[in-house]
């Protein structure tokens, strides 16, 4: 067997959460495989087991820090099931202003705090300015507005749930707290600012779009199949049916969440703590398909606010059919989606419901069995509990939104490596080319694995032998 | 006078406590006047450099993670644990009262969607986990505990303000908090 080299990129850098990436070369030094391994796992799935279902909207937010809203709803939703009750039209309401306060710092911190050095700054340029502290230095106009949108969005959750990180807002059944005429009335008046500011980056966005036609269209190209939650066709972002939606825009399936099991499963690989999901009926790795802000705008019809709909037509010009696949517009789609975060707070805001105080239903039975699934920021979420008849959990399953990207995260990294790697000559702005395919989905990594786990990256050169050749980013 | 320069790393966490730190919002760009981030998850830099602060979120679970911590005690002269995990071991130590393959068997051959007929347990070219998951102070000095999950904005703030003003900060009873 001839010399197989393997280059590792560790830690992947500006990424929300813990990984490396390592490049397979064969004896002529070319790029026979590259592997995206998520380096952590936490073990909620299984130290969870006998602790009681209610407190599980408490344990399972810290899964993950950047999202834990996600989790805390998609855990209130599961509890919900099991206790058979169907929540108020106030509580509906108010978790979702809850998670839209989410979606608008997730995608604010996604985009100014990680992903925009790359779009300013250029992927070649100097590392040591290519970070938010860079942007602020250079454009400190875009990353103020960068820090005040995604402070809106944290704002609305502590509001909510006391705290802005790992919040405590939903109860099995309902919700703790309503929102106040004052407070929602501050908030309403924070709009037309935070719809401004979305719409700024939108410019810039498109403008990047428009000035890299080539290396969006090279970047890492692939076509796959699309999920994400609808109602009746629309965006959906808190509660709807599973759709999958194929590369060339037939809706290939549409179930709803509680089925879930019977349509996706998932696929184990040694070098990676991040599971593989698939669509169960076209088997894995042909059902592989990918989520977040680009599987959704993908997968729905419409959005039902306005503004988004508007930007959506525009947005769908640059696809085939309607379809976008570049994993650049993944940043497009998530500020199309942050758009419609803002604009959904406003409605929400404006309904009357919203102060109401009819806020939980209690019940005093025990279904064996709950499922809550919600679009999370970076994907679609899903919580699966099986209780005892005491309430205390037999049996956890989660699938993280990250999770779903992990077969396109990994084909992406391998093409860039293929187009620019040739022996073990690594430039920069190819690592960080590689490093920023990883950030188009804004991978949350420490969800992923729910997980002990993180994410810096590490590029390793490897020879077929399987011996490390060289280390990049790493000691 | 010459930037303060700071370092912080993520271990086994949620990310949280860094969250945190953001939520400083615009009083980062002051504090950026101050201080200069050479390695975070939120810049490039891949390696720990000679720091004057150091910072670890996050318990320490892995092979991978004792080694991070050992380097950021070496590279820093004052040393903070942000967070209940990087503190008491926080919500990561739940998995301490099972065997750490009773937990790899559960998330990676037995939940419902899982599809792993050979049983595959990752664990190549990935770090190796520790039969528990501890707190940082069980393997290096700690000088300074901030903890809470996550620690306030304004506590995290307060603690670098401290130290700029060269105190070594006791976290008061007002500013604790652990939930």
């Amino acid at each position: 067997m001839g010399t197989v080299r393997k280059i590792e990129v560790n830690p992947i850098t500006r990424i929300e959460g813990h990984g490396k990436i390592t490049v397979h070369l064969d004896e002529n030094g070319t790029v026979s495989e590259a592997r995206f391994h998520v380096t952590q796992f936490r073990g909620f799935e299984a130290f969870t087991k006998g602790r009681d279902f209610r407190e599980m909207p408490e344990i399972t937010p810290r899964i993950c820090g950047i999202c834990p809203v996600s989790h805390h709803l998609a855990s209130a939703k599961a509890c919900d099931a099991i206790l058979g009750v169907q929540i108020t039209s106030t509580a509906h309401k108010l978790r979702e202003l809850l998670h839209m306060g989410q979606f608008v710092q997730s995608h604010a911190l996604s985009f100014f705090h990680l992903s925009s050095p790359d779009l300013l700054f250029g992927f070649d340029a100097d590392p040591a300015i290519r970070n938010i502290v860079g942007v602020a230095a250079k454009f400190p106009e875009i990353a103020t507005k960068g820090i005040m949108l995604r402070k809106f969005g944290q704002e609305i959750i502590k509001t909510l749930g006391g705290k802005k990180v790992h919040p405590w807002h939903s109860i099995p059944g309902g919700v703790n707290r309503s929102i106040k005429e004052s407070e929602r009335d501050s908030y309403l008046k924070e709009i037309p600012t935070m719809k401004g500011y979305v719409k700024d980056a939108l410019e810039l966005v498109k403008g990047y779009l428009q000035e890299h036609k080539d290396e969006v269209s090279t970047f890492a190209p692939m076509k796959t199949s699309y999920m994400g939650l609808v109602a009746d066709g629309f965006l959906e972002l808190y509660d709807g049916d599973i759709r999958l939606r194929g590369a060339r825009g037939r809706i290939i399936d549409e179930f709803p969440d509680w089925a879930y099991a019977d349509y996706i499963g998932e696929h184990v690989e040694p070098w990676s703590y991040l599971k593989f999901p698939f669509y169960r009926p076209l088997g894995y790795p042909n059902g592989s398909y990918r989520v977040g802000p680009l599987g959704r705008l993908n997968a729905c019809d419409d959005i039902s606010t306005p503004e988004a709909s508007e930007e959506l037509k525009l947005y769908r010009q640059a696809g085939e059919e309607g379809i976008v696949h570049d994993v650049l517009y993944y940043h497009y789609a998530r500020l199309i989606e942050a758009l419609y975060g803002v604009e959904r707070i406003e409605q929400l805001l404006e309904d009357p419901d919203i102060t109401g105080s009819d806020l939980r239903i209690t019940s005093n039975e025990l279904y064996p069995e709950g499922i809550g699934v919600i679009e999370a920021p970076r994907g679609t979420l899903i919580h699966h509990y099986k209780v005892d008849e005491s309430g205390a959990i037999t049996d956890v399953n989660l699938i993280v939104a990250t999770g779903h990207n992990n077969f396109a995260m990994n084909k992406g990294v391998e093409a860039i490596a293929k187009a620019y790697i040739k022996g073990d000559d690594v430039p920069e702005g190819v690592m960080n080319r590689m490093e920023h395919l990883i950030r188009c989905y804004d991978p949350c990594l420490s969800c992923s694995t729910h997980a002990v786990g993180k994410m810096p990256l590490e590029l390793s050169i490897v020879d077929n032998s399987g011996e490390i050749l060289r280390k990049i980013y790493k000691d | 006078m010459a930037k303060v320069k700071l370092a912080t790393v993520w271990l086994e966490a949620c990310a949280g406590c860094h969250m945190s730190f953001l939520d400083i919002d615009d009083r980062i760009l002051g504090l950026l006047e101050k201080v200069d981030i050479m390695y975070s998850p939120v810049v490039d830099a891949k390696e720990i450099p000679k720091v004057d602060i150091g910072v670890i979120s996050g318990a320490l679970g892995n092979d991978e993670e004792v080694h991070l911590a050992k380097k950021m005690r070496e590279q820093c002269d004052i040393l903070i644990a942000w967070g209940d995990c990087a503190v008491f071991g926080g919500i990561n130590t739940m998995r301490n009262f099972m065997p750490a393959e009773e937990a790899l068997k559960k998330a990676y051959v037995d939940t419902v969607s899982t599809v792993n007929p050979e049983g595959i347990i990752p664990g190549e070219d990935i770090p190796q986990l520790l039969p528990k998951a501890i707190p940082v102070d069980q393997v290096v000095k700690v000088d300074v505990y901030v903890p809470g999950c996550p620690p306030d904005a304004d506590t995290i703030l307060w603690v670098f303000q401290e130290l700029l003003e060269g105190r070594i900060p006791k976290v008061p009873a007002e500013m604790m908090r652990y939930d």
